[in-house]
């Protein structure tokens, strides 16, 4: 059982084709803007900084903007621009530094504190944001957290959330209003946008299930749609990865071969369930299910287990007093009985892999093995090639690149 | 399936809509047994020490249900009871606790752990003892072994709150002499560690002149540094617990032995449901293993309720007992409880776990390298399992209605906690 049913072998053509494609590593502008006080770095200092959340305390205001790149997979990388909230900043992105802000931007991040006071002000805010970003980055996505719901009583989250939902859209669809006023010429070029975001929400549909992914605005434009998802959260329990994996989902590149690669590797070994985890944040980078996994009633297991990793890696640190950032387990193998078997194991260089499957030793033990024997399949996720190597598992997975490059461009 | 990490999940479940394996019906624990013959002993003893005419609570009227042992949570308002219980024994996040109600009437909650205690939470404006309006039953309350917590805010002015500790020690010093009492100086994180001994030399300077004044020499008390945002309220809550097991030193023997053998650095035997270690080896316990220990317990937990709270459908269970394994999956497996291990990057040091019984599983921190000797530390693991589950049936025939107490047996199960109590006196 520890061989591999291999699937045909592409050409090599196509090989030194993704060879190219790759050579490229892919750059992405996040602006993470909020007001002050709203939690930006806090989260940012959880999700990329392996902070506890209880640390995030000590963390002071940030100054005008805090340039970060952070190396996601081996291949992506985000310019994290974590723009300081306080008013004069605010300001500030909005005149002078307006295009250097608010141009080639991949993802806007905009995070509005839940118990904050003065929501009108908030909004007024988000609105020139916005009209400020539709101007200069027009294909950027806007996620919009809203924060902090920790704060309210749990009975009436949901519908704070939903009023809050309502109102972020209506002064959105406000925003682009403006813009469209300023710029009457901009009507006549984009006929063809509608059918762009609602494709893109369709894509990032699996993750989002649970939460308001519906990327339809109430906006009677149609020309200059904001591709916007929002989302609950709190720096205390899941709801953070959660946003924060659909944030990464659309950025990675080659998704759909990792998407392909671990549905044959999870059908291999006859799993009910895969995770890929990036190492440091462990963010799902993708997944596949079983359809038998699919009944599993939690819909909000992957953000839970990379919570519960992201804490155990925590753990882990404090007890060998090794640094936060560094890698903290190798292993981890859990056998419940014969109820389920899952093991937990550092793949490729960038990646952790969760594997959840029916009991049973060999089972198991074959399992690791052929994890083990897929390595080679996954290596792109560790950067761009160097060179196309022999053997039958690299040069079935570069076709797949190929595929998926085309895609890409 | 009855098993510790199953049992949140259960609970989590709508039965009618989830057929479930049938459960084993639940009957008192071994544990729990035991600590009601010790209680029975204990009594026996306070009759024959206090012929002064005190009265000893008739435990042969007391339903069943008061035959648990019991805690109880005292001290001043606001100074953190019901965090402290909502925390350790309902899994609360601790900053949701600021939510928390100031309790008005007496909380009493059992717990079906693996040892059903009791947890009494005693509001703080209430005095026990000086109520004449109305006079509380005091052998109800303080009539059955356990232990009298008396929770102190470290952040507060404390004068108060030792001033009427000091009360209620006396009380009790005068007819319930077998309660232990535990000081738990709460509130301690954010403090330095000078100020936290500080506080608790103050406090115990406080407490041991006022008892010598009064005559009253050696009462058990003693006292825990406690937050409820980190483990020292778990750590301290298992050394609490730990008095009230019944022959702990062959529990302790059991694991220093597996220790030895297995090259283990440190063991602990948990109690799934809380958290508390209710025995650990003779090397010097240090928080920071108990805490990776504790930590990996929850993670656990967190994994079966993800992945083991749904049940299969019979298409899966055939296809994976057809070919080629033809076997049936419990056949499949090699150890029908929880099992896992882990390894720490940092100098290969793994960790493993076991699951014991419905409430218990054996934690151990293994030395660096041994995971290439897995397969001889399970058959290990395997013997000393099949030896604590022996250890609890035979504790567990001793309290058959035949059975006679107060044999050489009683001496040393009362030999064993009482030895306990003196040696965690903290001064």
């Amino acid at each position: 059982m520890a061989d591999y049913d291999q699937p045909t072998m592409g050409a090599s053509t196509a090989a030194a084709a993704a060879h190219a494609q790759l050579k490229k590593v892919k750059k992405q502008k996040v602006l993470l803007m909020g007001k002050s006080g709203s939690g930006k770095s806090s989260m940012r200092s959880i999700i990329f900084s392996n902070y506890l959340a209880r640390d995030t305390r000590r963390l002071g205001a940030t100054i005008d903007i805090d340039l970060s790149h952070v190396k996601f997979l081996g291949n992506l990388t985000l310019n994290l621009w974590d723009c300081g909230g306080q008013e004069a900043f605010m300001e500030n992105y909005l005149s002078q530094q307006r295009a250097h802000v608010f141009s080639n931007v991949g993802v806007l991040i905009y995070v509005f504190d839940i118990e904050s006071r003065d929501v009108d002000r908030d909004l007024a805010t988000y609105v020139n944001i916005i009209s400020a970003l539709v101007q200069y980055s027009r294909e950027a996505k806007v996620f919009v957290l809203i924060h902090k719901m920790d704060l309210i009583q749990p009975m009436t989250r949901e519908d704070v959330f939903d009023r809050r939902v309502a109102l972020v859209r209506r002064k959105t669809a406000e925003a682009v209003a403006i813009v469209r006023k300023q710029k009457p010429e901009v009507s006549g070029v984009g006929v063809g946008g509608l059918p762009g975001p609602g494709g893109g929400g369709g894509g990032g549909g699996a993750m989002m299930a649970g939460s308001l992914p519906s990327p339809e605005l109430s906006t009677p434009i149609p020309d200059l749609e904001v591709e916007m998802q929002l989302f609950a959260t709190s720096i205390w329990d899941q709801s953070l990865y959660k946003a924060w994996a659909s944030i990464i989902h659309d950025l990675v590149p080659n998704l759909s071969v990792i998407e392909t690669q671990l549905a044959s590797l999870g059908v291999a070994i006859d799993a009910d369930e895969i995770l890929l985890f990036e190492r440091t944040s462990f963010l799902v980078v993708s997944k596949w299910t079983s359809p038998e996994g699919e009944s599993n009633p939690y819909g909000d297991r992957f953000e839970r287990m990379s919570n519960i990793l992201k804490a155990w890696k925590h753990t882990c640190s404090k007890y060998t007093g090794t640094p936060r950032n560094a890698e903290q387990f190798s292993d981890f193998e859990y056998k419940m009985g014969a109820n389920f078997s899952m093991f937990v194991t550092k793949f490729t260089t960038n990646t952790y892999i969760l594997v959840c499957m029916p009991p049973g030793e060999a089972r198991f033990n074959s399992a690791k093995l052929n994890v083990a024997a897929a390595r080679p399949w996954f290596r792109f996720l560790d950067g761009p090639m160097i060179a196309p190597t022999a053997g039958i598992g690299s040069s079935q997975m570069l076709s797949g690149l190929a595929a998926a490059g085309g895609e890409v461009a | 399936m009855a098993s510790a990490f199953r049992r949140g999940s259960e609970a989590l479940f709508d039965p009618s809509t989830e057929p479930r394996p049938p459960c084993v019906s639940r009957r008192p624990s071994r544990a729990m047994l035991n600590l009601h013959r010790v209680y029975e002993q204990n009594r026996q003893r306070v009759q024959q020490n206090l012929k002064d005419g005190v009265k000893v609570p008739e435990p042969i009227a007391v339903p069943h249900a008061k035959g648990k042992p019991r805690l109880l949570l005292m001290g001043q308002r606001r100074s953190g009871k019901s965090s402290i219980s909502s925390v350790v024994f309902h899994k609360l996040p601790p900053n949701e606790t600021l939510f928390l109600e100031s309790t008005a009437r007496i909380q009493k909650d059992s717990l079906n752990s693996f040892m059903e205690f009791q947890v009494w939470d005693f509001p703080g404006q209430i005095d026990v003892f000086d109520n004449p309006a109305f006079p509380f039953d005091m052998d109800a309350i303080f009539g059955e072994i356990g232990a009298l917590i008396w929770v102190i805010d470290a952040q507060d002015d404390y004068l108060e709150a030792v001033a009427r500790l000091n009360a209620t020690i006396l009380h009790l010093q005068r007819s319930y002499q077998h309660i232990n009492i535990e000081v738990f100086i709460h509130k301690v994180d954010g403090l330095s560690d000078d100020y936290k001994l500080d506080i608790q030399r103050d406090i115990t300077i406080r407490i041991q002149d006022e008892l010598s004044d009064q005559g009253v020499e050696n009462a058990p008390v003693n006292f825990h540094l406690t937050s409820i945002y980190n483990h020292s309220i778990f750590e301290a809550f298992s050394k609490v617990i730990q008095k009230l097991i019944p022959r702990l030193g062959q529990l302790e023997a059991i694991l220093t032995n597996l220790c030895r053998t297995c090259r283990f650095e440190k063991a602990y035997l948990f109690d799934v449901n809380t958290k508390i270690y209710i025995a650990t080896d003779s090397t010097p316990e240090d928080m920071a293993s108990y805490e990776i220990c504790s930590d990996y317990v929850d993670v656990i937990i967190d994994f079966t309720e993800v992945y083991g709270s749904w049940q299969r459908t019979p298409e899966w269970r055939k296809r994976l007992e057809g070919p080629p394994w033809e076997q049936k999956l419990e056949d499949q497996v090699a150890c029908e409880w929880a099992e896992s291990g882990m390894v720490l990057a940092d100098a290969q040091r793994p960790i493993m776990l076991r699951e014991v019984d419905r409430f218990l599983a054996l934690v151990a921190i293994m030395k660096e390298g041994s995971y290439e000797k897995m397969p001889q530390i399970n058959m290990n693991v395997d013997v000393v399992v099949k030896g604590l589950t022996e250890f609890f049936e035979i504790t567990k025939s001793k309290m058959t209605p035949t059975a006679v107490p107060g044999g050489v047996t009683a001496v040393g199960g009362n030999g064993v906690m009482n030895g306990h109590g003196v040696v965690g006196d903290g001064r």
